[in-house]
């Protein structure tokens, strides 16, 4: 069995077949957007591009601007979408193709040759927001992923054994979900679970239809919601949890009332996953065995192993030996929320693009509880007399992925600058706390 | 079948609802530190994206209130379909069908 869904197992023969036939489909286009929101389509379509020697493209957000910017990178884009809906701006493929084979006929145990691909082919772009604006593309070949991957299972100790089936909350286009939902089943003899619970109700459910041994890859966004609703969980024989340090307390419940040891991934878009730690173990994390961090004039930067090229970390880390890590935050211009990274300077300059808006600031509102479970929201003041709420919000919308949209969204006479026309954070934070305040009296 | 066992909810009255709808509107603006009144969230315009605004670590929050309130597990096929409870009406003829407390 490669992969779950809908209750049905899929063995590698029918996967091998449903890839071959997409792979024969696909066009001359040597760039494919992969929007398939079913783990299992995404899964065929990376591998039939991969087959047909194309790359894949994973955009963070699927915001206008970013389509437009796509359409520029690779001007034959073509967008694979399981979505009838699909409002993607771009040439359109559907999958599943029409009158596919039925299953019966697939997936009968015979003999099947698994194609062997090239270690330095380029296998997906994946784009991080720069700090200066515009996101970056960065080239995966497909030997790196690999390379991280088998560490990885080794790692979460789903290297041999039995094939552990791997539910997940999170999407399988951003860097994550696309590890360890995705290549870890794909390169690593794991099983697929194509469904994307969102509810707890639902995350429940997909658990309890798999097969044992079974993990949760998820996000402390989803595993706060999980742990606090009351449900019952299935037994597990592993949570993995990522896109923010998760609270001692929730790590400690999970682990209790899922029977079984919780692991933290650390990693970004960039370098892709590079250390893990059982936070109930201790707060150090373990660096992947051929990574390394080196700290020149206080940024960090990661180099080595399957890292393709040295890369600077947007976190404040402190190498404690042996390959091990402190991780003491975010650099300050850093925004982080649920996995979706961007930069207060990124955040400002579309803010103050945007007709109308003669000045504006985004700030960290800093809500420790949110903090606690990585859903920290930003705010925002700005100066912009001839605009509404709805329709800076509207403009914004078009440029930045939602999760960034200010709240609160504060409407002022003029920013706080200070004598050398610094915007201090905390400035921002007390002028918007005390607006709420008179909002509100 | 026992009395005990019958369902506790009664068919809502139009009254009954619009103070529901009050009560999960504060629910809402309360959990999610929104800088509006409840009053003035629209029953009928859409929470997720435009309108409200949210987006789905939102709508997880909500979930997780209206689970603690009322004993109710909201449900979805997958993320889009979160849409089912698009506005406020929608969530709380949810909650009136589905309450255990």
């Amino acid at each position: 069995m490669i992969a779950h869904r809908a209750g049905r197992a899929i063995r590698v023969t029918e996967f091998l077949a449903d890839v071959e036939r997409l792979a024969a489909a696909l066009g001359p286009s040597g760039h494919v957007l992969n929007a398939c929101a079913d783990r299992y389509h995404f899964a065929v379509g990376f591998a039939a591009t991969l087959l047909r020697g194309k790359a894949s493209v994973l955009p963070p957000t699927r915001t206008p601007a970013m389509m437009r910017q796509l359409a520029g990178f690779a001007p034959d884009i073509v967008c694979l979408t399981d979505d009838a809906d699909c409002d993607i701006p771009l040439p359109r493929m559907a999958y599943p193709l029409p009158a596919a084979p039925s299953p019966r006929r697939a997936g009968n145990g015979a003999a099947h040759v698994v194609p062997q691909i090239e270690a330095g082919q380029l296998a997906a772009y994946v784009f991080t927001s720069g700090s200066t604006g515009t996101p970056v593309p960065y080239r995966k070949s497909f030997g790196h992923l690999v390379r991280c991957l088998h560490e990885g299972a080794w790692r979460l100790g789903i290297h041999d054994g039995a094939p552990c089936a791997i539910a997940a909350t999170v999407p399988p286009q951003h860097m994550y979900g696309f590890e360890s939902s995705v290549l870890l089943p794909l390169l690593t003899g794991a099983i697929l679970s194509a469904e994307r619970p969102f509810y707890p109700a639902d995350i429940v459910a997909v658990m309890d239809a798999l097969p044992r041994p079974r993990a949760l890859v998820t996000t402390p966004v989803h595993l706060r919601a999980l742990l606090g609703a009351g449900l019952a969980l299935p037994p597990a024989d592993l949570v993995v949890c990522s896109t923010a340090p998760l609270a001692q307390a929730l790590a400690r419940e999970a682990e209790q009332r899922f029977g079984t040891r919780l692991l933290e991934i650390y990693g970004s878009t960039e370098t892709g996953q590079i250390a893990t730690r059982q936070p109930t173990r201790g707060p150090e994390w373990q660096l992947w065995p051929n990574v390394s961090l080196s700290l020149e004039g206080g940024v960090t930067w990661a180099s080595g192993g399957h890292v393709e090229q040295r890369t600077r970390m947007w976190d404040v880390l402190e190498t404690t030996g042996g390959g091990r890590f402190l991780l003491h935050g975010r650099v300050s211009d850093l925004v982080n929320i649920a996995g979706k990274r961007s930069s207060l300077a990124y955040l400002n300059h579309q803010l103050n693009s945007i007709p109308g808006v003669e000045d504006g600031a985004f700030f960290h509102s800093e809500d420790s509880t949110a903090s606690a479970a990585g859903v920290a929201r930003v705010g925002a003041c700005v100066v912009a007399p001839g605009l509404d709420a709805a329709q800076l919000l509207a403009a914004l919308r078009e440029r930045i992925d939602p999760a960034f949209l200010p709240r609160p969204l504060l409407f002022v006479g003029r920013l706080p600058r200070n004598a050398t026309g610094k915007l201090p954070q905390e400035a921002l934070r007390s002028l918007a706390s005390a607006q709420l305040k008179a909002a509100t009296a | 079948m026992s009395d005990k066992l019958a369902p506790l909810r009664q068919p809502a009255s139009p009254a009954g609802t619009d103070a529901l709808t009050g009560e999960v509107a504060r629910l809402i603006v309360a959990a999610l530190n929104l800088d509006i009144a409840a009053a003035d969230i629209d029953p009928d315009r859409p929470l997720y994206g435009e309108g409200l605004g949210l987006d789905s670590i939102d709508i997880l929050e909500i979930a997780l209130v209206v689970s603690k309130q009322y004993g109710v597990q909201l449900r979805a096929d997958s993320e889009e379909n979160e849409r089912t409870f698009g506005s406020l009406r929608q969530l709380v003829d949810y909650i009136i069908a589905h309450r255990t407390k």
